[in-house]
């Protein structure tokens, strides 16, 4: 009988992003600045889904996000899953939501606005809770999600 | 009400009471427009795109307050042309002025100003973005004309899609139980983002292609430039530039207290026979626009 491993080790502590879109992977890392992480991350991508074809997972052992860095997530790709571990065991899933505000992560879409121009962080309004409409805190125009660039 | 160090870099900043307080004080100084009551202040004037009315109104407002300005009138006279990041600018000028006014040809540039300057900032223009103070002096010449700015039928002509001085007056006029009345070629009408303040406050609002239809309906009408280089298609433009020309062979039949105005500059989009006319108020609304700034200046620096 064929056994059915797991692709990415499992975790003792700490977080497990699923669900993610695979062209979404490493923007994820980066937006939740694994990179500087000093715990475990394991990740794999292009891993079948039946949702999404392909997708990519991200554990990150000892870290538990805060509900900023998970709404920043919903931005990237809103179908992505939290679960929380503890002990091996699950004891808590999250979901993303778009967050009201926030700074980074997007360019503003605007090529005429100031943030294309200068070093500055970009700031958005979020609109809709739905859709991406992000409002440049700056020159006020909207980027939707067919004009989102990420920084 | 107290306005000392008060931002004006987008028309929402100010509430109604706010903008009528303003309104108030540019009365006063239209009745007496030399006051010298910002003696040994200095406002800075950075126009970093040129510009002849908005900077010279500016200046002129601070010279009748008793105000010195300094500046510059074009960006290469600065020392952005050397290089440095606009935020240094601000920074610099903060420590020589006591009001910055700016216009700038990139959009978001003034709130970026705000937010580093140490000395309150206005928005004298960010590209196609915001130009409050001209909306201000647009309210000021429609209560003026009018009377009030409660309940009047407006019509706003010309190119509704980019015009950002068409942009601001709709969202102003939303606090006042406005009638929008819209003419615009089909491709140029109001943006959807726009229209959602209308939509939000239940207000009315036809809209048209033709000033005629219009144009008996209302107690303003506020015209703009349509831009040839607004078109892709030059027959497209051909095709619709005459309809928002304004003639006065249309004013023959508008309500007594109709008054036609625009930001100027114009070039083809009111016939000059139109001038003489007892409508015609867009050279007052442009000699409003040095009362209206003296208030900005006066209520900002803490003055009024």
């Amino acid at each position: 009988m064929k056994t059915k491993e797991l692709v990415v080790s499992a975790i003792e502590n700490g977080t497990v992003i699923d669900h993610i879109p695979s062209d979404k992977l490493f923007q994820v890392i980066k937006i939740l600045n694994l990179e500087s992480c000093t715990d475990q991350v394991l990740f794999g991508n292009n891993l079948e889904s039946q949702k999404l074809g392909k997708k990519a997972i991200i554990k990150v052992q000892n870290k538990f996000f805060e509900t900023d860095d998970i709404n920043k997530i919903a931005i990237v790709c809103p179908t992505a899953t939290l679960t929380i571990i503890k002990d091996y065991e699950v004891v808590g899933k999250r979901v993303p939501s778009l967050p009201t505000e926030f700074e980074g992560i997007v360019k503003c879409y605007n090529p005429k606005c100031i943030t294309n121009h200068e070093q500055v962080t970009p700031k958005f309004r979020v609109l809709d809770s739905r859709e991406i409409k992000l409002q440049c805190h700056y020159c006020q125009k909207i980027t939707k999600e067919e004009t989102l660039n990420f920084l | 009400m107290n306005m000392k160090n008060r931002n004006l870099i987008s028309i929402t900043d100010y509430s109604k009471e706010e903008y009528l307080h303003i309104l108030k004080l540019a009365e006063t100084f239209e009745k007496e427009p030399v006051q010298n009551i910002a003696q040994g202040k200095v406002v800075a004037t950075l126009f970093f795109e040129p510009s002849t009315r908005t900077r010279l109104s500016f200046e002129s407002a601070a010279n009748r307050l008793g105000a010195r300005v300094i500046g510059f009138s074009d960006a290469s006279n600065s020392s952005t042309a050397k290089g440095e990041s606009l935020a240094d600018t601000i920074r610099t000028v903060s420590c020589y002025a006591d009001l910055i006014v700016m216009r700038h040809p990139l959009e978001g540039t003034a709130r970026l100003a705000s937010e580093v300057a140490t000395v309150p900032v206005i928005n004298a223009g960010d590209g196609a973005n915001q130009h409050p103070t001209q909306c201000m002096l647009d309210l000021y010449s429609i209560q003026k004309t009018q009377g009030t700015l409660d309940n009047l039928n407006i019509a706003l002509v010309g190119d509704l899609k980019y015009g950002r001085t068409v942009h601001s007056l709709v969202e102003a006029m939303c606090n006042f139980n406005t009638t929008f009345h819209l003419v615009s070629p089909e491709s140029l009408k109001l943006p959807s983002t726009v229209k959602m303040h209308i939509k939000e406050r239940n207000l009315k609002y036809y809209q048209y292609t033709t000033i005629a239809e219009a144009v008996d309906k209302v107690d303003i009408l506020y015209m703009t430039r349509v831009q040839r280089e607004r078109f892709l298609d030059i027959q497209d433009y051909e095709r619709v530039k005459n309809s928002c020309i304004l003639d006065k062979s249309l004013l023959k039949n508008v309500k007594p207290n109709m008054k036609v105005l625009h930001p100027l500059p114009r070039v083809n989009e009111i016939n000059t026979n139109v001038d003489p006319l007892p409508q015609a108020y867009y050279f007052q609304q442009a000699q409003n626009g040095v009362y209206v700034r003296q208030a900005l200046i006066a209520a900002i620096l803490g003055l009024k």
